[in-house]
């Protein structure tokens, strides 16, 4: 029932079911430094009639970059994203968004929220009054008219966001992670919803996109999947997910596909794009092209020992779902542990390597120093750190020297974030301390000391 | 269902009762109603300067009208002030070119003490209306608006920035009309920081509607002394007589007027913003409004609506043909940089053309020599404010502190305060005047407490706001770990209200610098009291009508002003925002 192919590009327009293509669109961001930033490289794909798309990807993929584009509410670089085979230049008209803040005007009422698109469209009150009474009902909304938005658990809002977005019954309906605010039984119950609307015959809306991270969320929507890569953001996979709805998530196939994406999700894709970081040998790499995971090293430390409870092997679509986690928390976590050398993934499977066994079992000061020790060779910008730090006569340099390293490569947020890890990671290990008043990082002398 | 449309008050009869609720709300808008239009009507009175000077009568019967006339120039300068911030902060949040422009403007405007405007104003309001009093009203109202609108403008400019943008891109997405955008996104979504700017904004404007009542105008060079109706004036005229009894009255009448439009007009406001917060969950403490919820339970919100919505829809078909808040998505960069060097090129040479017709006539008026001496100047000025301020904080820190640790004591306090930070000092000035002379304290020292008289209490409001938002964990902590009476004030609670304290401190010192400008000359009955400073050297300037003087001691005032906010207070609030925030 499943296919996967790699990446289709650019098919011959003028097929009238296609409702939205995309073809070549690359992003760029400029960094601070002048440097261009790629987010989205050469991405080509469509939505057609009739069928729901997922735009699967980790933080960083570019996937909501990608989705505003779609939307018409930026433009690409280069390549082009067209409506019914017109070019965009403006937001697109043709279909609705629901965002996943949801993105609703706390000081209007659920109805008067639901009416804004129709009333932007210049829509008489009482025809507006009707389409959004039809649209509250429809989505189980009856009876909160009048509420206010702060008045409503996040299902509920969530609910009025997605009544705003069908009311103006639009061609194609954008999705930007909409359950993802939502807690679990929440969000499982909206999605029912949504695939029971979907399904109606009458429902004016010809095609869904939705971008997700959650994978189990992609293969119970998606007739197709797109799997995107990151640093930039590419279409690694399309996968065609012909599974009958209702689908079985305990399915053995089903089963089958979660643990297939979870591998290409962690790096175990058959063709690595070279800088993917995981895939860079020890004391290889720059701290450019291998950005460190963002994962604090307690949460790292606490995934290598349940593992090891697990008996140092577990799958990880259980894992993540034994600890309530989505795909965003737990893998920069596994990154962690797979630059370190402390774990590695194994067709979808973590296990954790000899030296995570010894870290996990080892005492406070024992681990530090093999985190240490290890950090200082694998995490290129640990490294850097350091060696820059042993150059100097007195062990000291100002953060900004970092930062305007890292600007080569990262936008200025990024940049911070990477050196906040790094200097997370630094200390953890004792191997460098950073001075908040002066920004100054500083080697680390006065190990095992504790701080004030 | 027509009839019903077009006659939206039978809905309401019909409906409900008619509750003592209702009856109170009716009467008070009708009572507004007549003074407004009463008064409305003595706002163009002939006259012209010089010959038939308004007689402001000391008599008690006329303090109603006179206080009514006070409170009109307010509300009318703040309305303005609102419809400026409305298009000012747009234009500057929404055109990528002007903005490069406006929000510098705005922020040299603010750092300008507002009384140098004053006889600005004046000048040019005469001018434009010259037999009536109407020039004189407006001047005013001018400067009172001069006082208000800076700030409110850059609370809009800033809520619209930082938008969320999930909001604009839903705006965009509906595909908002421009309007729509405006009043349905923009405006609601700035309102808690509008409302709360001019209740602000109106406090410190009570100052500036004294200062601008009774003034002195120039006609071909001869100063004559005009007054408009109103409670300033009054005060003045009170003065002049040497009456402690109507100087007194002013005094109750104007707590009266300050009160009473907080609890009247500014309480129930806010309490209303309150449902304009983004955060999607509810605040902790909402502010309550007796007046609200009074008016809540009336059918005036009703009523209102009911009124209110065909002009919605008239305003919705109106503003259509301007189009989407949308822009496109590719521009033609060649165009864009055409315009941006066009766009450039005419700024800068209208800033040249500013800037050398300036200098020139300073020059020619008044030399450049005389800067060294204005410095002069303004370093004992500045003396008199570093004072004031390091008395205020060893006062009022401690006294913050203690009642806004306190919980029921706060809830009491700030209210107070803030109406003690909104009074007009320059009414308490002749009393303070008159112990000068009797005990003989010449105004170069004296000049510091009248200048304190109103900028203190920015601090202490600042700082019982501070203390009292530090969280129950911390204080707890400092019990239970037995922290000395020294580790508490050194690590707990002078970092958790440094933040206020700075942002106190910035108030009180721009407040100080205006302050100066009449507290270094005063005068009581047929005494006058002089001090050496620029608020005496611009004072004497505008009472002599030398403009070139005048513009040259704004000039460095506003130097020292900004000089002072860059290099002492926005970096002790950079380090307040980045390190001591809870």
């Amino acid at each position: 029932m499943t296919t996967t192919s790699p990446p289709t590009s650019g098919r011959p327009g003028a097929d009238p079911s296609t409702i939205i293509e995309v073809s070549h669109v690359t992003k760029t961001f400029v960094s601070p430094d002048g440097s261009p930033l790629p987010v989205l490289d050469d991405i080509s794909l469509d939505l057609r009639e009739g069928e729901i798309v997922a735009l699967l990807g980790r933080s960083g993929s570019g996937k909501s970059t990608l989705l505003r584009c779609i939307a018409g509410l930026i433009a690409p670089t280069a390549g082009e994203v067209s409506y019914r085979g017109q070019a965009l230049n403006g937001a697109n008209p043709g279909v609705a968004m629901v965002f996943q803040s949801f993105a609703l005007l706390p000081w209007l009422t659920v109805r008067q929220n639901v009416e804004i698109g129709l009333e932007a469209l210049g829509i008489e009150p009482r025809e507006r009054r009707e389409r959004a009474e039809r649209a509250i009902d429809t989505i189980g909304l009856d009876g909160f008219e009048s509420a206010y938005p702060k008045e409503l658990s996040g299902g509920m809002r969530q609910r009025v966001g997605f009544a705003r977005a069908l009311v103006v019954e639009p061609d194609a309906l954008l999705m930007d992670e909409p359950f993802s605010a939502l807690d679990v039984l929440t969000a499982q119950n909206l999605r029912a919803e949504l695939l029971r609307l979907w399904q109606q015959k009458d429902f004016p809306t010809k095609a869904m996109l939705i971008v997700t991270h959650n994978i189990e969320e992609a293969v119970i929507l998606a007739d197709r999947i797109f799997v995107l890569g990151a640093n930039p953001g590419r279409i690694r996979t399309e996968i065609t997910c012909g599974f009958p709805q209702p689908r079985n998530r305990h399915d053995e196939s089903f089963a089958a596909l979660v643990d297939q994406i979870y591998g290409l999700m962690t790096g175990r894709d058959t063709r690595p794009p070279a800088h993917i970081w995981t895939q860079a040998a020890p004391g290889e790499g720059s701290p450019i092209d291998t950005p460190l995971p963002q994962a604090s090293v307690g949460g790292m430390a606490g995934l290598l020992e349940i593992l090891v409870a697990h008996g140092g092997r577990e799958d990880l679509p259980k894992l993540a779902h034994e600890l309530t986690f989505e795909v965003d928390d737990l893998l920069p976590l596994v990154d962690a542990a797979q630059v370190l050398g402390l774990a590695e993934v194994d067709d979808a499977d973590l296990h954790v390597t000899d030296d995570g066994r010894t870290f996990v079992a080892a005492d406070i000061l024992e681990s530090k120093q093999i985190f240490a020790r290890r950090a200082r060779e694998r995490a290129p910008l640990v490294r850097a750190i350091c060696n820059a730090l042993h150059t100097t006569k007195d062990g000291n340099l100002g953060e900004g020297f970092f930062l305007d390293l890292l600007r080569r490569g990262f936008s200025e947020d990024e940049a911070r974030q990477q050196l906040r890890i790094a200097i997370d990671w630094g200390r953890y290990g004792e191997l460098f301390d950073f001075d908040a008043n002066s920004g100054q990082l500083a080697l680390d002398h006065s190990s095992a000391q504790p701080g004030i | 269902m027509a009839v019903r449309q077009t006659l939206p008050v039978r809905e309401v009869l019909r409906g409900r009762h008619i509750s003592w609720v209702d009856v109170v709300v009716g009467a008070a808008i009708i009572a507004i109603l007549y003074e407004v239009v009463h008064l409305g009507q003595s706002l163009a009175v002939n006259f012209t300067p010089g010959r038939t000077p308004v007689v402001i009568s000391t008599d008690i019967s006329n303090v109603p009208y006179y206080a009514a006339r006070s409170l009109l120039r307010m509300f009318i300068a703040l309305a303005l002030s609102t419809v400026f911030t409305l298009v000012y902060g747009t234009a500057a949040a929404r055109l990528r070119r002007a903005e490069k422009v406006l929000v510098p403007i705005l922020d040299v405007l603010q750092s300008i003490p507002i009384l140098v405007f004053l006889p600005v104003a004046l000048t040019f309001f005469i001018k434009v209306f010259p037999n009536n009093l109407l020039g004189l009203e407006l001047a005013s109202i001018f400067v009172i608006f001069t006082s208000q609108a800076w700030n409110m403008t850059f609370s809009f400019y800033h809520s619209l920035i930082a938008q969320p943008t999930e909001l604009d891109e839903a705006a965009r997405m509906y595909r908002l009309t421009k309007w729509q955008r405006f009043w349905k996104l923009d405006v609601p979504s700035s309102m808690i920081g509008l409302v709360w700017n001019m209740m602000m904004s109106m406090g410190g404007g009570w100052f500036f509607l004294t200062a601008s009542e009774a003034v002195t105008v120039f006609i071909k060079g001869k100063g004559i002394s005009e007054s408009l109706p109103g409670m300033g004036s009054y005060m003045a005229a009170a003065v002049a007589h040497g009456s402690y009894m109507q100087v007194t009255i002013a005094i109750v009448v104007m707590v009266i007027l300050v009160v009473g439009t907080n609890f009247f007009v500014f309480r129930p406001l806010v309490a209303w913003s309150d449902k304009f917060r983004l955060e999607s969950s509810e605040s902790a403490d909402k502010p309550k409004s007796v007046v609200l919820d009074i008016l809540q339970r009336s059918s005036v919100p009703k009523l209102a609506g009911r009124l209110s919505r065909p002009v919605g829809r008239a305003l919705d078909r109106i503003t259509r043909p301007f189009g989407l808040a949308e822009y496109p998505l590719r521009t033609d960069p060649r165009k864009r940089q055409v315009g941006d060097v066009i766009f450039w090129s005419v700024i800068f040479a209208v800033s040249a053309a500013v800037a050398v017709i300036g200098l020139i006539y300073l020059n020619s008026h008044l030399g450049f020599a005389r800067f060294p001496s204005l410095i002069e100047f303004g370093l004992a000025t500045f003396a008199r404010v570093v004072v004031l301020l390091c008395i205020s904080t060893l006062i009022w820190v401690p006294v913050g502190v203690k009642i806004g640790l306190s919980p029921k004591l706060s809830r009491f306090a700030q209210p107070v305060v803030q109406v003690l930070a909104s009074f007009p000092a320059i009414l308490l000035f002749p009393f303070a005047t008159l112990i000068f002379i009797d005990l003989g304290i010449p105004l170069d020292y004296g000049a510091i407490v009248l200048m304190m008289l109103g900028a203190q209490w920015y601090i202490l409001f600042n700082v019982i706001a501070g203390a009292s938002s530090i969280p129950n964990d911390l204080r707890e902590m400092m019990v239970t770990m037995r922290l000395t009476r020294g580790q508490r004030w050194r690590q707990v609670i002078l970092p958790a209200i440094f933040p206020a304290y700075v942002t106190g401190g910035i108030t009180a010192a721009g407040g100080a610098w205006n302050a100066s400008i009449v507290a270094e000359l005063v005068s009581w009955h047929h005494h006058t009291l002089n001090a050496y400073g620029l608020g005496n050297y611009i004072a004497t300037a505008s009472i002599q009508g030398k403009f070139a003087l005048l513009i040259a001691g704004g000039i460095v005032m506003s130097a020292f002003v900004v000089l002072v906010n860059r290099l002492l207070w926005r970096r002790l609030y950079a380090m307040a925002e980045s390190r001591f925030t809870l």
